[in-house]
């Protein structure tokens, strides 16, 4: 399947003028574009397709693109109120994309980079066999090579419809970043809105350095599940990348318009600099 | 007996209400009422073996969750000899949803790790109905870092809810605890055995669920996600709970075939909560003829094979593109 076959997602802006989710504003889509997708108002950063993140880190035309021929299969043949092979198909034709990470390499301001982003247009970013499978052979090949990681997550958690294997995948995993804590390499991991459940709470959580963007959603349950559960209306700002910084779970906020400048410093000052595509 | 059956138990439990209203009568007035007990004892032998081979997903899922099911301590108490509870994650609190300590099995020093849910509503809550926040986890880990320090093996009982939801979970750093002890059992340095005895959902089951061997009872179950959320996100409909049962193949059977579990633990007659001894016993056998087995290869072979066994569980399709 080519990487981006099809320039359609189901977030894709395509009438003049777009809302933000944030603010609410009504803003001409021109001007968020022009502003690498963040709201003018409010400083909202909207989701990025693993496309456009490539285009906004990675230098031209150096993004090698890896197992991109690792697709999902059905394994618990599993029927809600549609078939989960069908919605595979549908969504694998609407992004344009094989599943909902996409891994490779590739050089950000001429420093090597190992590279794994999600898709939150692929099922919502979540994590079943093949991202599980894509994401533990690109932390071996970081450990293996001493060799720089990124991951840019955006996932609402585990893919349901592959029950205990996705589950698993988050074993799978960090037993993989058990073998990276052991060698040289660096990983630095970038939160974007939303990064909840098996996500968060396996890989993501545990990188030398946690950078996340302005406002992005980030946590272990969903805010839904914990105001039902608690019964409380959940204070403002909760869950959001400020408040995580405050409390001490991230390193840092970076707005969008200065994080590769920021990836390669951090590159430059902790990660392999001799390594070349 | 069960004081507080299951719908489908009822008829099993009326059965036995009856058999035992016989004895008492005969005992009281000295009446021979033995060839109509153990005609109704005949008859509820058959009417459980009928009704628990015939269980399907959600009543499982039911027994799985049972209030008279034996939590971690039940176990604790009829397996150990000896046991030293450990206490707090040295941070900020002791979340008692998870019980840790050292104990003597059958001569081996063991580091165990369970989750409590609690018996009784006043232990329920204070347990949080068996939901650990991070605090748990990191107790956990503190038990896992004993073992490796005086090389004993970890053994991990599974059962809960799922972890917290909860803001102080979150401000504290649910998704890092959870992750950071997945990470710890990945790279310890000695054997790891894990046993799902009711309910193990999500990543709070997972938490203390990366071993070197899993056991699961024969009515737990061991999911992503529970029926109810599963079938609130994907049917929008929390009443077809029983259809996202039988969906998410989260029974003991359906893990063995997918192969994430080395061996199924039959319960006795009518649940593990109709004779914890029975059970204690049986899970006690499996854990120490695991520990031998793991105690016998090396420990650098044992990490090796720990990082095959979960670097292998995913199911895909490579096609030559
Ligand atoms: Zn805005």
């Amino acid at each position: 399947m080519p990487l981006f076959g099809s320039e359609k997602t189901k977030n894709s802006l395509d009438s003049l003028w777009i809302k933000c989710n944030n603010c609410n504003e009504i803003i001409y889509k021109k001007e968020v574009e022009k502003n690498l997708k963040v709201c003018p108002k409010c400083n909202y950063h909207f989701r990025l397709s693993a496309k456009e993140w490539i285009d906004i880190l990675i230098d031209r035309d150096t993004f090698h693109e890896l197992w991109s021929n690792i697709e999902a299969v059905d394994p618990l043949d599993f029927k809600d109120r549609s078939r989960y092979r069908d919605k595979l198909k549908e969504t694998q034709k609407l992004t344009g994309i094989s599943d909902a990470v996409v891994t490779g390499y590739g050089t950000i301001n001429e420093l090597f980079l190992n590279i794994g982003i999600f898709d939150f247009n692929f099922m919502g970013g979540s994590m079943g066999s093949v991202v599980g499978e894509k994401i533990t052979r690109l932390i071996e090949k970081a450990a293996e090579e001493g060799s720089n990681l990124l991951i840019v997550t955006s996932s609402g958690g585990a893919r349901m419809q592959e029950g205990i294997f996705s589950l698993i995948q988050m074993a799978k995993t960090n037993t993989a970043m058990s073998r990276l804590a052991g060698s040289s390499a660096l990983y630095i991991s970038l939160l974007t809105d939303p990064t909840t459940g098996g996500v968060a709470a396996s890989f993501a959580s545990i990188a030398d350095i946690i950078i996340a963007e302005p406002k992005a959603l980030i946590g272990f349950a969903g805010p839904r599940v914990i105001s039902d559960t608690i019964g409380q209306k959940l204070p403002d700002g909760f869950q959001r990348a400020e408040f995580l910084l405050e409390h001490g779970m991230i390193d840092m906020v970076i707005d969008r318009k200065v994080i590769k400048k920021t990836i390669a410093q951090i590159i430059k000052l902790l990660g392999n600099t001799q390594k070349r595509l | 007996m069960i004081h507080q059956p299951l719908d489908f138990e009822k008829p099993i439990c009326e059965l036995e209400k009856k058999i035992e209203e016989f004895k008492q009568l005969s005992a009281s007035e000295g009446i021979d009422l033995s060839d109509e007990i153990s005609r109704l004892e005949k008859k509820v032998r058959k009417l459980q073996e009928e009704t628990f081979s015939n269980l399907n997903a959600w009543k499982i899922v039911q027994i799985s969750r049972h209030p008279e099911r034996p939590y971690t301590y039940d176990y604790l108490y009829l397996m150990f000899d000896e046991f030293i509870e450990i206490h707090g994650d040295r941070r900020f609190k002791d979340d008692t949803a998870i019980v840790a300590g050292v104990g003597m099995l059958d001569g081996n020093r063991v580091v165990l790790i369970g989750e409590q849910k609690g018996r009784g509503s006043k232990e329920r809550a204070a347990r949080n109905f068996g939901m650990p926040g991070p605090e748990g986890y990191r107790k956990a880990m503190r038990a896992m870092d004993i073992a490796q320090k005086f090389n004993m093996p970890v053994v991990t009982l599974i059962d809960t809810p799922g972890a917290y939801p909860g803001i102080g979970a979150e401000e504290r750093g649910q998704a890092e605890a959870i992750s950071a002890s997945i990470l710890k059992l990945a790279g310890l340095r000695v054997p790891t055995i894990g046993c799902i005895i009711g309910e193990g959902n999500s990543g709070g089951a997972l938490a203390i669920g990366l071993v070197d061997r899993m056991f699961i009872l024969e009515y737990a179950v061991y999911s992503v996600i529970s029926p109810e959320g599963c079938a609130s996100i994907l049917w929008k409909d929390q009443s077809k709970a029983p259809q996202a049962a039988e969906a998410l193949k989260l029974t003991a059977a359906d893990l063995k075939k997918a192969g994430i579990i080395d061996e199924v633990l039959k319960e006795p007659p009518g649940g593990a909560h109709n004779d914890f001894k029975s059970m204690a016993q049986t899970i006690k056998n499996a854990l120490i003829g695991s520990i031998g087995a793991l105690r016998s290869v090396s420990i650098d072979e044992l990490v090796k094979d720990r990082y095959s066994k979960y670097r292998g569980i995913g199911q895909f399709r490579e096609t030559g593109g």
